[in-house]
């Protein structure tokens, strides 16, 4: 890896990787007293553990083959790889904290171990650290391979890796210790966030000049989804986070949006977070793997077009039904439950036009799991959008809300349709980058398969039943008028779906540990056979050019 | 038509992120705007008084700990909420709230007014061990609260970012923000008359955690959760009617 760069391209990495450990060591010496100087050590460590690998290689021979002639994957295959370790870190996390609301007593005698400290652990293990490494590697990936050109830097699509991962290192050891703003999904203090908005440029940058090298004269379809994945995080997790630390050398700031404002600025957030993180990026993955794998092209150039723009421009206004009854103004509740109805046209559009691509290619989704991995994603994506729609919806949110319910439809997206994408473009990826002809076990595929399927139909059923009981106790009425049950007679109620749902999420959790043992193994057991013939850019230097 | 201008901007990333930008930022802008402008958004309530620093300091631990992911602070507009929690909450109880903690999900109740609901002894008791006091409960146990000493020299600082983004603390309570978190949690003491003074009679001074001589996190998360829907009383002289529940309602 290290070996792809010149020497003074390694200069300059062991250069910003000494900026990184003086950043260390001034957040170690301004926070001494506070939370804030535990993260300056963990920076420090943090570029101290890559400054090794370059430093053992720094006198190497530099690359004498022309690079242009080659698409740029060793950030890819280190994507994977990482994708793969916060998989099973942030899933384990989520199968403790399932356990923790059946079992309390699964913690130990210390503040980190509540349930309050670990669940965002869970969500930023599997959102940011599982997910958003994912996308990283597959955007890297499929802007090279649709612009037929190589990434256009050989440090930065590193530093947009590495920093993304010291974003999420600090984001998850932040909230062990108690960092945290508390703002759901943007938990993160605002250091972390102030780092994370100079890697989010540099990303932007560099998928920009990549683009901008494309030897085909129109940007694939998936490259508008990555593209609005970047430029729209960047924007609302810019204003979602402006804040105002109490001091350079404290890890606490206070937000500077109040109360309502507050309410409304972080829903937008949180509720486009879903849209363009949980959404965008994984479409943009959709629209090139399952294709590929299944051989097949979209089915439909203009439902691309529909569902790109309606999804871009519906859902910023989808956040505030996360509001819906409360002290933010009716008006903008409306709003919301309207434009959020609205969205079943471009999700559905989506769906249908990832569905419809398969035609003719059925027997494939039956023999190979991979795609069906895919398929599955897309049947989910639609039934999930679906849901959406409807908790959106004013009187049905009125049950729905504050309940397992919302949980249940989380996941239903998050387990069936994200993290299903992901494996089956995981499992296309890896034999293709690492040259070898196919997965080490098509039956271990088969069985991850299963697994997850198995254990996201367990979650999401156990979280609707508890859901729905859940609201419908709260609002009973017994015949003189008066509330029929107390708030712990809904939660005594709701002990056995916990305990349905931990099960559900453990089976995730093994499907996706057979995952990485099936990758590491195809890695190692598999012998390179796959020839590089057509996996190239054209280079630049192509005569006639 | 459409398809053909689509073809074209399909050729310019520039242009196709330009398009982008414009196409996500008008529900943002049209949704959130008008908070700021429009009036009524934030109810007058002229008898709001801030948060003391021993109550600022319960509130972060609140934050800290994570507590919003199982307990919302917002009593929604329907009848059972109402009848449950008390009277719904208005957008003025959280004016001074950075970040709000309306919440979003309940594993346990809604906590919106639970101040003054339960004495002291029950909130501590029930922190320190949740089954002790209610058998049922999933709620983690919060005994290392008790153990920890609050930290106070920094509460200035916590005040002094308060004031800066608007929240109308004066001078002397950023000042005397450390002094005033020990006065309110020990009604003997020399200091407890200048918290009052400053913060108003309605204060809530008190030996929260029941231990004497220590200031712990306890002290200050149990003088929050007794503050909670205590700021004003505005939620309690509105004329409102909750709305039935959808089901219910003919």
């Amino acid at each position: 890896m290290i070996r792809q760069l010149t020497g003074s391209e390694r200069q300059l990495a062991a250069i910003m990787l000494g900026l990184v450990a003086v950043v260390g060591v001034a957040m170690a010496a301004a926070g001494r007293n506070d939370t804030m100087g535990v993260h300056g050590l963990i920076v420090m460590l943090f570029a101290g553990a890559l400054m090794y690998p370059l430093f053992s290689a720094i006198g190497a021979p530099e690359p004498t083959e022309d690079r242009e002639a080659s698409y740029y994957d060793d950030p890819i295959k280190v994507g994977i790889v990482l994708s793969m370790i916060w998989a099973v870190f942030g899933m384990f996390m989520g199968v403790w904290v399932a356990a923790q609301l059946a079992w309390p007593g699964l913690a130990f005698d210390g503040a980190w171990s509540t349930f309050g400290r670990l669940r965002p652990t869970h969500t930023s293990g599997v959102i940011f650290g599982f997910g958003g490494n994912a996308l990283i590697a597959t955007a890297f990936h499929v802007v090279q391979r649709t612009s037929r050109a190589r990434l256009a830097g050989q440090i930065s699509p590193w530093f947009v890796l590495f920093g993304y991962n010291l974003f999420c290192v600090l984001a998850v050891s932040g909230y062990l210790m108690g960092v945290t703003q508390s703002k759901e999904y943007a938990e993160a203090e605002w250091y972390a966030d102030l780092w994370l908005v100079v890697v989010w440029v540099t990303f932007f940058v560099l998928y920009l000049r990549t683009i901008a090298r494309r030897k085909e004269p129109h940007i694939y379809v998936a490259n508008w989804y990555f593209m609005a994945f970047i430029v729209v995080v960047a924007i609302l997790h810019i204003v979602n986070n402006l804040a105002l630390p109490i001091s350079w050398g404290s890890a606490k700031s206070y937000t500077v949006w109040p109360g309502v404002q507050d309410a409304m600025v972080q829903w937008w957030y949180g509720h486009n977070a879903v849209a363009f993180f949980l959404t965008a990026g994984f479409l943009g993955m959709l629209y090139y793997y399952l294709p590929v794998r299944a051989q097949r092209p979209i089915f439909s150039y203009r439902l691309s077009i529909l569902s790109f723009w309606g999804i871009t421009f519906f859902y910023m206004w989808a956040g505030s039904h996360h509001l819906h009854y409360t002290a933010l103004p009716h008006w903008v509740q409306t709003l919301g439950m309207t434009f959020s109805v609205m969205l079943l046209v471009p999700s559905w559009a989506s769906a249908g036009n990832a569905l419809l691509t398969l035609n003719g290619a059925w027997h494939r989704v039956r023999d190979d799991a991979t795609l069906r991995f895919m398929t599955a994603a897309a049947i989910f994506y639609g039934l999930s959008t679906f849901e959406g729609s409807f908790l959106a919806i004013r009187p049905v949110n009125a049950l729905s809300h504050y309940t397992d319910w919302t949980v249940g439809h989380v996941h239903a997206g998050a387990l069936g349709w994200v993290a299903l994408i992901t494996f089956g473009s995981l499992y296309t990826l890896v034999p293709s980058l690492w040259k070898r002809e196919r997965m080490y076990s098509a039956t271990l595929v088969e069985v991850h398969f299963w697994l997850a399927i198995a254990g996201t139909l367990i979650y999401v059923f156990a979280m609707w039943n508890s859901g729905v009981i859940q609201g419908l106790m709260w609002r009973t009425y017994t015949g003189d008028g008066a509330l029929a049950y107390s708030f712990v007679d809904s939660l005594v109620a709701m002990y056995p779906y916990y305990i349905a749902r931990t099960i559900g999420g453990l089976l995730f959790l093994i499907g996706a540990i057979i995952g990485c043992y099936n990758m590491w193994m195809t890695v190692r057991a598999v012998p390179e056979t796959v020839s590089r013939q057509g996996d190239l850019p054209v280079a630049a230097t192509v005569p006639g050019e | 038509m459409a398809e053909l201008f689509h073809r074209k901007l399909e050729r310019s990333a520039i242009g196709f992120v330009l398009a982008i930008i414009a196409a996500a930022s008008v529900g943002g802008i049209v949704e959130i705007a008008p908070l700021f402008t429009i009036d009524d958004t934030v109810e007058e309530a002229p008898d709001m008084r801030v948060y003391t620093p021993l109550e600022l300091a319960g509130r972060n631990i609140y934050v800290r700990e994570g507590c919003y992911a199982c307990h919302s602070q917002m009593i929604r507009t329907l009848q059972d909420e109402v009848e449950r929690y008390g009277p719904y909450s208005l957008a003025v109880e959280s004016k001074y709230d950075r970040p709000m903690l309306w919440g979003s999900k309940r594993t346990g109740p809604d906590v919106a007014r639970v101040g003054g609901k339960y004495s002291d002894s029950w909130h501590v008791a029930h922190l320190m061990n949740p089954r002790e006091v209610v058998p049922e409960s999933n709620m983690p146990s919060y005994a290392f609260l008790a153990r920890t000493t609050l930290r106070t020299g920094d509460l200035s600082e916590h005040l002094a970012a308060q004031r800066a983004l608007g929240v109308p603390y004066t001078p002397e309570m950023v000042e005397n923000a450390a002094r005033d978190a020990f006065g309110q949690a020990f009604p003997d003491g020399s200091e407890a008359a200048g918290v009052v003074e400053r913060y108003g009679a309605a204060t809530n001074v008190s030996a929260f955690d029941g231990q004497s001589g220590k200031l712990t996190e306890m002290d200050a998360l149990v003088a929050y959760l007794q503050v909670l829907g205590r700021l004003t009383d505005a939620a309690h002289k509105g004329s409102a009617v909750a709305e039935n529940t959808p089901d219910t309602a003919n």
